[in-house]
């Protein structure tokens, strides 16, 4: 069971497995930073307050919408990284190698909208990408889908390696998920969480990954040889499967965190019922399915598979509202707990997650989907769960290290708390300004709006300022103490910790 | 009421709730509870979970039943019995739409497809809300049923991205008043 130690030992880091979080988490927070700029910008010039060239607006929504993905993924890596390895046996080889395939990603994705001018967006939706009609050339988007297949390489190869540790440890999947304990028998509580939600993620995940590089492939040969023509809706569901699976699995991955550090803050164990396990089986299950929700609009496709997509869309609600967050705020409840900065960004993770589904479900509704697909009720809803919640439990588990860099106290200083209400409150009102953009069939994916757009473009661009502002906090405070030497706890770490409660 | 307006408000009204269940137990949160407490407290959330369970289950089967007995797609390779039928082809970046007006109180048609990219094809009704959608596609074509009542000027506009002339694609659509033209 996850240990009510604050910063226990077996997550002290040898020291080139630190310096390799290090460069992960600090390569994310500026990422992070630097693609809110650009959102930034985007949402003004839809607003009317700054005017962006709708060229460079479509190349800033790619390069904003795949390194928004690509940074989310990143930091959830390094957070079930973090994790997994105490259970199971890593490889730092393979955690470096993710990495640096993910960096060499990055390069060819700015390279190609940066040099080659690609807009085609982080979809790359056959046959888009090689077919711009002179805005970029065939090989800028044949170098993003490269970039596309390094990232997905990396991720691959790190779940490749978390596979072998948890079957080396636990013999299969089954086992390791738990699922021996669906019906019957005494649930070993010392059975980590984080094995089951890493044995789930990898398994979805892997499949979405396989989908996409299928279709990578066949868009790549594609562009190289253009008499081989491929079939727009097939390609459009592989794209699907793998676009909805990626960005999903960071919450998952995120979500390791909250059960690993949420316990420790409020004192409480995380307990693991029947309920738990069978989330997880579902949630396994449900996400492979769920990916014709985005294909709802394209009539072509069998009707079953788009009824299946709502169906699976309305389950995904369940292991969130009756495990995950049922499970955090029973955990919260009359606990005592501790109110500093991981405390607090990890219980409004679960918030942006568990209030982002709302919107999101109506939107997976084949009579709701024909009025809202492509307007900005989808970006208000994934920011929703990307942005309040995915990215708070990256942030709660990096404030919660540089605790541990720092007396072994997690921080809680003013700053931290006068930053973070501008964080909620101006997250909030960007969501909103997107919903409500969505209820006034306000188009996403727009450089030009026409004047009755432009007001919920411009509460949208004042919340957004304000999370851009507390982010440039977090961002400062948290490398700073990130690179500090980690503690060396005197005598006693857990005494220390315990004084500051 | 209009279906977007329902929407947005069910959605307000859903993350509202779970903004207040956040705020109670953030309120309780503070207290710690006794050994004892702790046992009933955990007795009752496990209770409670199975309430929340049903009471989910009861919304997911009534909901499905409600959102899918009428499907909005229509079947595709079978007369569909529209009072007209419109063509529509998509392309980088216009629209060729024809005819491109019917008559108040008709069932329409919208046979929709695309000659290169992905576009979508949207209905905006004369007040300026989307009415209906579907995406024009390269080598398909998707069938849409419109029930078009009031008379006036709609607005066909893309709502795939297509490249750069994605928002400006966009072309009118007549439905005049019965009697008129
Ligand atoms: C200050 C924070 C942010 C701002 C101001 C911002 C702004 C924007 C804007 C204006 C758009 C285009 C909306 C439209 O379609 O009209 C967008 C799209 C998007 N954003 Fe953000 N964003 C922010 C944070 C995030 C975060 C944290 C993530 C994920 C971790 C994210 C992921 C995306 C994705 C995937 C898209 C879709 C791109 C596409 O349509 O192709 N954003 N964002
Ligand atoms: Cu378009």
């Amino acid at each position: 069971m996850a240990s009510l130690v604050l910063y226990p030992d077996d997550e002290r880091l040898p020291r080139a497995a630190g310096i390799t979080l290090n460069f992960y988490l600090v390569t994310a927070l500026v990422l992070f930073l630097a693609m809110m700029a650009l959102g930034l910008g985007m949402r003004s010039s839809q607003a009317g307050w700054l005017g962006l060239p709708p060229d460079w607006f479509y190349r800033f929504l790619s390069l904003h919408g795949a390194g928004m993905v690509g940074t989310a993924s990143l930091v959830t890596t390094a957070i079930m990284w973090f994790f997994l390895r105490k259970y199971v046996q890593l490889h730092l080889w393979a955690f470096v190698a993710n990495y640096v395939l993910f960096i060499i990603g990055l390069w060819c994705i700015v390279l190609s909208v940066m040099a080659g001018s690609y807009a085609g967006l982080w979809t790359i939706l056959y046959p888009l990408p090689v077919h711009s009609q002179g805005m970029w050339s065939r090989e800028a988007g044949a170098i993003f889908m490269l970039g596309y297949l390094g990232i997905g390489m990396g991720q691959l190869l790190f779940y490749l390696d978390a596979a072998a540790g948890i079957i080396a440890r636990y013999g299969n999947f089954s086992r390791a998920l738990g699922l021996q304990w669906l019906f019957g028998g005494e649930i070993d509580q010392a059975h980590p969480k984080a094995v089951v939600a890493s044995t789930g993620v990898l398994i979805a995940n892997t499949l979405g990954l396989l989908a996409g590089t299928v279709a990578l492939v066949m868009s790549l040969a594609n562009a190289v040889y253009p008499s081989i023509e491929l079939d727009p809706l097939l390609i459009k569901n592989l794209i699907y499967w793998f676009g909805h699976m990626y960005p999903n699995a960071t919450i998952y991955m995120g979500c390791i965190a909250v059960y690993e550090l949420l316990p420790r803050y409020t004192g409480k164990p995380f307990v693991m019922g029947r309920p738990f396990l069978w989330a997880w089986l579902a949630t396994v299950l449900y996400v492979v399915l769920v990916f014709p929700h985005h294909l709802l609009m394209d009539f072509a496709q069998p009707r079953w598979l788009s009824v299946m997509g709502q169906l699976a869309s309305w389950v995904g609600g369940f292991p969130v509202f009756v495990v995950t967050a049922y499970g955090a705020l029973v955990n919260i409840h009359r606990s005592g707990i501790r109110w500093n900065m991981p405390a607090r960004l990890l219980v409004l993770s679960m918030f942006g997650w568990m209030a982002g589904i709302v919107p999101a479900i109506l939107d997976g509704t084949i009579a709701v989907n024909m009025v809202m697909h492509n307007t900005q009720w989808v970006p208000g809803h994934f920011h929703f769960y990307m942005l309040l919640g995915v990215l708070s439990m990256a942030l709660a588990f990096m404030f919660h290290l540089v605790g541990q860099r720092h007396g072994q106290v997690p921080p809680d200083s003013g700053g931290d708390r006068g930053s973070l209400p501008v964080y909620l409150l101006g997250g909030l009102v960007f969501l909103f300004g997107f919903l409500g953009g969505g209820r006034t069939s306000v188009p996403r994916r727009m450089a030009q709006h026409i004047d009755a757009w432009t007001l919920t473009d411009r509460i949208g661009s004042i919340g957004a300022m304000l999370v851009v502002l507390a982010m440039l906090y977090f961002v400062v405070r948290l490398v700073i103490g990130l690179l500090r030497p980690v503690a060396q706890a005197a005598g006693d770490g857990d005494g220390l910790a315990d004084a500051a409660r | 009421m209009i279906l977007q307006d329902m929407i947005g408000s069910i959605a307000l009204a859903g993350v509202s709730l779970v903004g207040l269940i956040f705020l109670v137990v953030i309120s309780q949160a503070g207290k710690p509870a006794d050994e004892a407490a702790r046992t009933r407290a955990a007795r009752a959330a496990g209770r409670l979970q199975g309430w929340v369970f049903a009471v989910l289950l009861l919304g997911f089967v009534g909901g499905s039943w409600a959102t899918l007995r009428n499907l909005p797609i229509p079947v595709q390779d079978v007369e569909l019995g529209a009072d007209h039928v419109v063509e529509v082809v998509g392309g980088m970046w216009y629209w060729m739409i024809s005819p491109d007006s019917v008559p108040a109180g008709s069932l329409v048609e919208f046979r929709v497809t695309s000659v290169d990219v992905n576009h979508g094809f949207a209905l905006y009704g004369p007040e300026g809300r989307i009415l209906a959608q579907t995406q024009a596609m390269p080598k398909y074509t998707n069938r849409l049923l419109v029930d078009l009542d009031t008379p006036g000027t709609y607005t066909v506009q893309c709502l795939e991205y297509c490249g750069i002339g994605h928002a400006p694609m966009k072309a009118s659509f007549q439905v005049t008043a019965a009697g008129g033209n």
